[in-house]
């Protein structure tokens, strides 16, 4: 009974199902046409993909709004390519753009970042002090990659001394291209890893576990390349039915796996990895590694009343929305999309794709007083990359189903071109689409 | 995909191919068409020479078509790993041989003298 917009939605259906298909058809079929009079003032905390998606969706459908977006980076990142520019397969450029470029007209862009939110009084303030006050509030700050948490990680030497870090950026993801692509050359043992938090694409450290393996393949070095995976937990990924899948995989390419393993530190200059196991510390030596941090809650929201306060999230910060409508569950003007959202399953742009239109549509009803029927089922994607030219399209959503986009067309756990074209041509595209509020 | 509109499948070509290049492919291939239209009206047959001769190019739209698509997108044969993937490769060669008899058609049409269309 904690979730009023639960009960509301059950209400709603079971009004829907009593007035028959009319009433349904009724209320699925969104007011597009007719744009929403209001003087709302809505805050949108983050100018990334989910940020800049839900300004573009709200300049569409409502009239008269004081739109803010507040953020203080210059650049737009589209990371889906980052997996791409550490396989020297795009440039760093592939994935910049400007933060800009991106925003609808109609939106007020404050080039600073969030230093405090404050629910309760409903404003935030900025870094150079502005406070801005809202009826309406879109956390959209994305996550915190926190590499301070890791011994002995410099940023500096990313590209150098077999260190790779993919996550960190496009500059550090063609960097570890470097990195993978001497390392392939010479031979040597890699070892790959993921945090214990959650984390954005948990797809990612195993398609670069993939990449490496192709390239070593390609090279004729394969024989010499010793690659290693450690897993955070007794299983790859947290789908089931794919994590077997993998288990199949990495037993064909030769990847060795370790299981309970999570990293603590790195000593670049012995290249030592100190990961920490139920059995106590273990050392491994490596020739190349993706460093992959802890992921949290950016400072802004963690020293704020928004995170979950209890459960298993208390630590890493993510804000406490019901996982079905993206609204906070104790201030109810407040949303949160993409990485920042505590719910179960995502923290990827096929997420923040899903995500927006539902968090959207709850805001647009509760300015024109009524219930929106939108629920997010917790769909995601991951094009998992198992060599350059195949992937898998992996959609699941929270129950762990898999929810194919093209059942019995393209199968989701099949190595295929097609599901590797889609990643190569289409993602990108889709993207761009989707923070202008077209897809 | 949940939407799946028109209006997505255009955005997300637009985004594609940039939308200058997008709609100047669009207007090319509909250009084709209605001249192919044209001369089908002016010649109210299809030639069956010009058809021959377009024909003969069918393969080499085919090949040109696939390899395209494998240049652009870092892929080869050997990535073919199922059904689909078959399937997606003879579409390709279909499209574009299709396309290129259309044009070569077309351009033969155009090139032959007015008035001269019997033999």
């Amino acid at each position: 009974m904690k979730h009023p917009d639960r009960i509301a939605l059950s209400r709603r259906g079971f009004l829907g199902m009593a007035a028959g298909g009319m009433a349904l058809a009724g209320a699925a079929a969104p007011a597009r046409a007719q744009k929403v009079a209001t003087s709302a003032r809505i805050v949108i905390l983050g100018a990334g993909a989910a940020g800049t998606a839900m300004a573009s969706r709200l300049v569409e459908r409502l009239d008269g709004a004081t739109i803010t977006i507040v953020d203080g980076r210059k650049r737009h990142l589209y990371q889906p390519g980052f997996t791409l520019i550490a396989a020297g397969l795009k440039p760093a450029s592939y994935s910049v753009s400007s933060t800009g470029e991106w925003l609808p007209r109609g939106v007020e862009w404050i080039e600073e970042a969030a230093a405090e939110i404050d629910p309760e009084a409903n404003r935030i303030v900025t870094t150079g002090g502005k406070t801005v006050a809202y009826d309406f509030l879109i956390l959209a700050s994305g996550l915190k990659l926190d590499w301070d948490a890791i011994e002995g990680f410099d940023m500096a030497l990313v590209g150098t001394n077999g260190i790779g870090a993919v996550y960190a950026g496009p500059e550090q993801a063609a960097a570890t291209w470097g990195a993978m692509d001497r390392f392939t050359d010479e031979g040597g043992k890699a070892v790959f890893f993921r945090p214990a938090t959650e984390m954005k694409c948990a797809g990612a450290p195993l398609k670069y576990t993939f990449l490496t393996d192709d390239y070593a393949r390609r090279k004729g070095s394969r024989g010499r390349v010793e690659i290693h995976y450690a897993a955070h937990n007794k299983s790859f990924f947290s789908v089931p039915i794919v994590n077997e899948k993998v288990r199949m995989l990495f037993d064909d390419r030769g990847v060795k796996p370790s299981f309970d393993h999570v990293l603590k530190a790195i000593d670049p200059g012995k290249k030592i990895l100190t990961f920490a196991t139920p059995e106590g510390d273990r050392e491994m030596d490596y020739d190349f590694t993706n460093v992959i941090p802890p992921m949290v809650a950016p400072d802004v929201v963690r020293n704020s009343p928004l995170p979950w306060q209890d459960g298993p999230w208390v630590n890493e910060g993510w804000a406490e929305v019901d996982k079905e409508t993206m609204r906070h569950v104790r201030y109810r003007n407040v949303f949160a999309v993409g990485d920042i959202a505590g719910v179960p399953k995502g923290k990827t742009a096929a997420s923040v794709k899903w995500q927006v239109p539902v968090a959207e549509d709850h805001l647009v009803a509760d300015i024109e007083g009524k219930l929106s029927p939108a629920v997010y089922n917790g769909y995601t994607s991951c094009p998992m990359i198992t060599r350059v030219g195949r992937a898998m399209l992996v959609e699941f959503d929270y129950k762990n189903n898999l929810t194919p986009s093209f059942p019995g067309v393209i199968a989701p756990l099949e190595e295929l071109w097609i599901s590797w074209l889609m990643k190569e041509v289409a993602l990108k595209a889709t993207y761009n689409a989707m923070l202008r509020g077209k897809a | 995909m949940k939407d799946l509109t028109l209006e997505t499948l255009i955005a997300v070509f637009e985004e594609m191919y940039g939308p200058l290049l997008f709609w100047t492919m669009v207007a090319v291939a509909i250009i084709i068409t209605l001249a192919f239209i044209f001369v089908l009206i002016r010649d109210r047959s299809i030639e069956g020479r010009y058809l021959a001769r377009a024909e003969l190019t069918a393969p080499i739209g085919a090949i040109a078509a696939i390899l395209f698509v494998q240049n652009i997108t870092n892929s080869g044969f050997s990535d073919i790993g199922g059904p689909i993937d078959v399937i997606v490769v003879l579409l390709t060669g279909v499209a574009g041989a299709g396309g290129l008899i259309f044009l070569a058609y077309v351009v033969q049409a155009f090139m032959r003298q007015p008035g001269n269309n019997r033999h």
